[in-house]
């Protein structure tokens, strides 16, 4: 997590993060609640969830719900695990672990960076943090795996 | 209380999120809400799948009622705040209506330990669990 995000993030091997974007903005569940790509490098991937009524989790204070986050930091750790190894691989969750520090503030968008620190031949090792501009001051500390699938697609 | 009463408090403390999901109250199972949503492009992962955040999401909402439910006898006012959670994925969720359960483990003085698990057709058969703790503090001052 201490990787400064370069002024254009084009690494990350073969794979680009990027290229998904279109898609991700479109399709499912993460476009239709409006995550986006912000920026990536090698082992590591940052995606955005702006503010959005339709997140709220509590209507008094207008708190988005933690569900959206939970949905962020899956995104943004699968994607991490392609750019740290450089291509696509086939995978899915097998678990994700969110801890709660704080409550998103109202009208922020949430930043969600997902970092892959080990892969090995059947698994990718994961962990993030999700903040809503000062990753310093984070709302959600994440960490999970991925095991490799040969039926993506099943 | 009627069936239809439980019904209706349960979808009363749905929040915008769990509506923009298409979440609704399937049934009561004992006292407790059985959640469930319609597959669709809203919860969409992989081509053809369940994306693993909606299911957590589902199975989150359905703790949260089993909790509200829970408290509702002595504990109405009670604020409760996820503290964290763990999700375990069995299964790849289908192209099918997917349901979730809450179960509450124990409501201690300050924290509540929370189960639920989500299925597709079987509930046998779960596709996704939770472990959830939730801080219990007193309601705000008027």
């Amino acid at each position: 997590m201490t990787d400064p995000a370069p002024e254009t993030a084009t690494q990350g091997g073969g794979f680009d993060p990027s290229a998904f974007e279109g898609i991700l903005s479109r399709l499912g569940h993460g476009g239709h609640l409006g995550m986006r790509y912000r920026a990536h490098g090698v082992g590591w991937v940052e995606m955005e969830l702006p503010y959005s009524e339709k997140l709220i989790g509590d209507v008094e204070s207008g708190i988005i719900a933690s569900g959206p986050i939970i949905s962020l930091m899956d995104n943004a750790t699968s994607l991490s695990v392609w750019t740290a190894i450089g291509e696509f691989r086939p995978q899915v969750t097998l678990d994700l672990r969110v801890d709660y520090m704080r409550p998103a503030t109202p009208g922020k968008a949430v930043i969600g960076r997902g970092e892959c620190y080990k892969v090995t031949r059947s698994m990718a090792f994961v962990r993030g943090v999700a903040h809503d501009g000062d990753a310093e001051d984070p709302v959600a500390h994440v960490a999970g795996t991925f095991i490799r699938v040969d039926n993506f697609l099943g | 209380m009627s069936t239809e009463h439980d019904m209706a408090m349960v979808m009363d403390f749905m929040p915008p999120f769990a509506h923009e999901m298409g979440m609704t109250v399937d049934h009561m199972q004992g006292v407790l809400p059985v959640i469930a949503f319609d597959y669709g492009p809203h919860v969409m992962g992989r081509p053809g799948f369940l994306h693993g955040g909606a299911m957590s999401g589902l199975m989150e909402i359905a703790a949260i009622a089993a909790l509200r439910v829970t408290l509702s006898g002595d504990e109405p006012t009670l604020r409760i705040k996820p503290v964290n959670i763990t999700i375990n994925f069995m299964r790849g969720g289908r192209e099918a209506r997917t349901y979730a359960l809450g179960e509450v483990t124990r409501i201690g003085r300050r924290v509540a330990n929370v189960e639920a698990k989500a299925w597709q057709d079987d509930a046998a058969k779960p596709i996704a669990t939770v472990f959830m703790n939730f801080l219990l503090s007193p309601p705000k001052p008027a």
